[in-house]
């Protein structure tokens, strides 16, 4: 029988993304610094900025940073809630949209055409219009407005100590609950 | 302690003086309620119920019920903290509430609450609502985005500024705050800084100009002691 | 400093003056400068703030607060569908098409010319001959597709009001049963000698025998709410009728104002006497406009004959008089602080209680709230005691109650029953043969299935305040319950947090799964926000707004779930639209340009 503090053997698979983020919250991920390996000894990473791996696989845990601002957040926050067994919304754009649904206010073909057509110094006469590049959404939306998400880890960007303790807790088995000084809206 | 001036909240027996409420004799004690829409010296507003309480078996607002001996409150239940942190998701998909670019984050009351709550999603479908800055006031700015309709600002520029700017308007979602000037901007009006009516909103509607983010983060006022633990500094407090 | 021009103050002077510039009557200065003006504009706004003494915030908040005062301009014709769920039933929603086509115009927009304007408002009291619509706050019933495309004639050649059809605005009472109220026959003045002859204590003592309780709906004994209110400490009492009948579904204190107001005014002159008052106020809903004039003739002709004013019947120093109040679109105004609040020429928002009325009601005195039917009933005490009205109804619901039943069923109108009359009796007198459901009580009552056809009306079975509306087994009740949770959202005052957030919250739940994108979720959080709002709201309406959603969840069911998806979780809002205006401006309608369902 495994006792608590021995890790499972199998590791966990995660995978992460940034959405409409602004990679703060992978940053802070990234922060663990040596926490990191006592991390890697009890996961391994699937799709992800770390691996670079394209397309998400079967996952344990999936981690999504940033709001859904246009067509291609939906498919990628799609294929996260297809794959992975669990899903957290990391960061206060995954939480509530963030700072990107200031936009929610203004029309988005103002926005584009003030972005194209009106900024000082813009020289172009048209809207890119690429098959390539993913639509606009009308609004931002947190990503629970999307899909079905497990858990939320507030904070912008929430704190390595926050992220740390979240995920072991999840590792671990436990309900995970972050302590006063890691609940934090900023 | 004498039984006859005293009340129970959640078993604890609390002191309180006659004409006091059970939100102010229970603060007195150091026993912690939520509330956002009640400040020291104002009268009760009972609006924004995130104080709503047990009463002898009756849900009623603990900052408008009067103490009285013998009566039974319960306060900190799980059936009760489930309904104030619905209230403030709530309040957080009825307005914009970006905490991460507001001046207000870290010294703010609704933001205290959802951490006091673990309120960790605002749960609801937002609202996303197109609400308005007022900017006019050389001193002040009014963030309409940010205001939760507690009324405290009506009151207290009202009865304790005696200048009556403000003032709550409209039905339903489309209640909001209005201004008493004929352009309707707050610029235009005697308002000042150091009114009673610009230091109690508890979020960051009403703010000074150019004090944003003074201090860092770890020094603001809930950042280290959950607001549960400041009930002096809740009974205390003096704009 | 003047802002005003001589033709503002033409129009506004001779009104302020019929007010005494008294900012108490602040709701009818308004109503009356709309009904010169069709809007209030806002040079209005700030002479009336001026010479009223007002800050011009606490005007506007009036204004903002009330759905039927506007300061902008609405049109000439200001056309309001009654959108309660018996005018749907009856067909209300074709018939505002119709007129929105013929007129070019789409819902809640002002024509271009600035001729008229057409939309909806909650229940107009009209159920038993509906659908109907407000003109201006004058009712036309009995819409049918003609009326609607003679209305549309009249609008356009822009023919006044007043040379309308007369037909168009007439009113049925429809009584079909009537009891000891309507049938009893009383010559004005004839209670009022009667209770006179008893004496205050004499007339208070016969209400408390007969364990009469108020109709309104809450329930309370009057008896007691007068002595309450006559030994409260306070220098002036006041009587107040709440003629504010804004639950959708309930019109029965409109047929008692219509032909029975001296019962009505009798019944306020016997509660001012016991309680030693002497001003009365009728508040009346905006939509009960039409009878404002007749009620005044009325009035007017009780102080000719000693009934009002100075020494009533020869009574040294019984001075008691009647002032009537008009709303102006605000459901929440039948709750009795708010309405004090309305009176007093403020926005309509539930006091905090206690205090209740009865010590610091209307300026802060001592007063009376009682509903329509109660004042009139008082009458009935005082011509014959109260042991014997305490022998009517049931025992611990003494006399009768006036029930206004809509819906399907052959007569809809006006039923006085004895307290205990069973629901299977009244579906059998009024010709509802396939009924699946009655709604007892209006949109904040109850709903009841089949299976509790045997329970019977009183306030210790069923309590109502007087609706009663029929559903035939081809009704759906998954969009009763959302027609109500509608009026909720619009009704609400937005004082407190979780009526003004949840009945918007709830509204959006339904309408998801009337789009098809409900699932199992939505179920548990409509349960979980009427739990919450049933216990922490403000006042009766947050209390009660999940009631519906509630009682259909419980007894019609399979109406929610073959609308809800077999998924764990469906968006609230449309994905694929939500790409809609970057598509225009991006010119695109590839496959990638567009968001499908996820499988």
């Amino acid at each position: 029988m495994l006792s608590p503090q021995e890790p499972p053997k199998r590791k966990l698979r995660v995978a992460t993304a940034s959405l409409s983020g602004c990679f703060g919250c992978h940053m802070s991920l990234l922060d663990l610094d040596e926490n990191l390996l006592d991390l890697i000894e009890l996961v391994e990473f699937d799709r992800s900025p770390i691996t670079d791996i394209k397309h998400c696989g079967t996952c344990d845990i999936g981690l999504i940073e940033g709001g859904v601002c246009n067509s291609e957040n939906v498919h990628v926050l799609r294929e996260f809630r297809n794959n992975c067994r669990t899903l957290i919304a990391l960061g206060a754009c995954a939480v509530n949209g963030g700072l990107p649904t200031l936009r929610n206010g203004l029309d988005v073909r103002e926005v584009l055409r003030e972005v194209y057509f009106e900024m000082p110094g813009v020289v172009s006469n048209t809207i890119p219009n690429d098959v390539e590049l993913p639509l606009l959404l009308d609004k931002v939306r947190p990503i629970n407005e999307v899909v079905r998400v497990d858990y939320f880890i507030p904070g912008c960007p929430p704190s390595r100590d926050a992220i740390f303790k979240f995920l072991t807790d999840l590792i671990a088995g436990r309900t995970p609950r972050l302590d006063y000084p890691h609940m934090r809206f900023d | 302690m004498n039984l006859e001036d005293t009340f129970i909240i959640d078993g604890t027996p609390i002191p309180f003086e006659p004409s006091q409420t059970v939100l102010q004799a229970a603060l007195k004690a150091g026993v912690f309620i939520p509330h956002l829409c009640f400040y020291p010296g104002l009268r009760p507003n009972g609006s924004c119920k995130l104080c709503t309480v047990i009463i002898n078996g009756r849900h009623t607002s603990a900052c408008t019920a009067l103490a009285r001996s013998g009566i039974e409150v319960e306060n900190n239940t799980p059936e009760l903290n489930d309904k104030r942190r619905l209230m403030l998701q709530m309040l957080f998909v009825e307005g914009n509430h970006f905490c991460p670019g507001c001046e207000k984050s870290g010294n703010c009351q609704l933001q205290a609450l959802a951490y006091e709550l673990e309120m960790m999603t605002p749960h609801f479908s937002h609202f996303f609502p197109s609400r308005k800055i007022d900017a006019s006031h050389p001193e002040a700015f009014l963030d309409m985005n940010r205001c939760i309709a507690c009324g405290l600002c009506v009151q207290a520029s009202c009865e304790v500024d005696k200048k009556n700017i403000f003032a709550l308007s409209g039905r339903g979602m489309a209640s909001h705050i209005v201004i008493n000037t004929p352009s309707g901007k707050l610029g235009d009006s005697s308002f000042a800084l150091s009114d009673k009516a610009a230091n109690v909103c508890p979020v960051g509607a009403i703010l000074p100009k150019r004090h944003g983010f003074a201090l860092p983060i770890g020094q603001r006022l809930y950042d280290t002691l959950p607001i549960s633990s400041q009930t002096e500094f809740l009974t205390t407090r003096k704009a | 400093m003047s802002l005003v021009n001589s033709s503002a103050g033409g129009v506004l002077e001779p009104i302020l003056e019929r007010y005494s510039r008294n900012p108490r009557h602040l709701m009818q200065i308004l109503r009356e400068t709309q009904e010169r003006l069709d809007f209030i504009p806002k040079w209005a706004v700030d002479y009336l703030a001026e010479a009223l003494a007002l800050a011009r915030t606490q005007v506007q908040a009036v204004i903002d607060f009330y759905a039927f005062f506007y300061d902008s301009p609405r049109g000439k014709y200001r056309i309001l569908f009654s959108d309660n769920v018996t005018d749907r039933m009856q067909g209300n929603t074709a018939l505002l098409s119709r007129m929105l086509s013929r007129l070019g115009l789409t819902q809640g927009q002002v024509s271009g010319d600035g001729l008229v304007s057409i939309d909806t408002t909650s229940c107009t009291g009209m159920c038993d001959q509906g659908p109907a619509l407000l003109v201006n706050n004058y009712p036309v019933t009995r819409l049918s597709s003609q009326r609607i495309d003679q209305i549309c004639e009249l609008v356009k050649s822009q023919t006044p009001l007043v040379e309308w059809p007369s037909e168009f605005f007439h009113v049925e009472d429809n009584i079909h049963r009537k009891d000891v109220l309507l049938s009893t026959e009383m010559v004005n003045g004839q209670a009022l000698k009667h209770a006179i002859e008893l004496g205050p204590q004499g007339m208070l003592a016969e209400m408390k025998a007969s364990n009469f309780r108020g109709r309104g709906g809450a329930g309370f004994t009057t008896g007691v709410k007068w002595e309450a209110c006559r030994n409260a400490p306070g220098q002036t009492r006041y009587v107040i009728c709440n003629a504010d009948e804004g639950e959708p579904g309930t019109f029965k204190d409109r047929v008692l104002l219509a032909s029975f107001a001296e019962r009505v005014f009798e019944g306020m002159t016997i509660a001012g006497y016991v309680i030693g008052a002497s001003k009365g106020l009728v508040y009346l809903r905006a939509e009960y406009r039409y009878m404002l004039e007749k009620l005044q003739a009325k009035l007017e002709a009780r102080r000719k004959t000693k009934l009002l004013g100075k020494d009533i019947l020869g009574q040294k120093g019984f001075d008691f008089d009647i002032e009537i109040h008009m709303g102006a679109g605000a459901y929440v105004c039948g709750e009795e602080t708010a309405l004090i609040e309305s009176l007093e020429g403020k926005p309509g928002r539930p006091r905090i209680r206690p205090p209740f009325p009865v010590t610091h009601g209307y300026l802060g005195q001592p007063t009376v709230v009682n509903n329509v039917e109660t004042l009139a009933k008082a009458t009935l005490i005082a011509q014959n005691g109260g042991a014997w009205y305490k022998g009517l109804g049931t025992k611990l619901s003494t006399g009768t109650k006036l029930l206004s039943i809509s819906g399907d069923c052959n007569s809809p109108g006006i039923y006085e029953y004895p307290f205990g009359v069973r629901i299977t009796q009244i579906l059998e007198d009024c010709g509802a043969r396939n009924a699946m459901a009655v709604q007892v009580g209006g949109a904040a009552g109850t709903c009841l299935a089949r299976h509790e056809f045997g329970r019977k009306i009183a306030f210790e079975d069923v309590s109502t305040s007087g609706a009663l509306m029929v559903f035939g087994d081809n009704r759906d009740m998954f969009e009763v319950a959302r027609n109500f949770m509608h009026f909720f959202k619009h009704e609400s005052c937005g004082f407190c947090t979780p009526c003004r957030v949840g009945t918007t919250l709830m509204c959006n739940l339904m309408d998801k799964i009337a789009n098809g994108k409900g699932t199992g979720y939505e179920m548990n959080e409509l349960s979980r926000l009427h739990q919450l709002l049933k216990t922490a709201s403000h006042c009766g309406l947050g209390q009660s707004a999940g009631r519906p959603i509630y009682d259909t969840l419980q007894k019609f069911r399979p109406s929610y779930d073959r609308r809800l998806k077999q998924k764990d979780f469906e968006p609230a809002f449309d994905l694929d639209a939500s790409l809609a205006p970057a598509r225009e401006i991006m010119d695109r309608d590839d496959m990638d340009a567009h968001l499908g369902t996820d499988l």
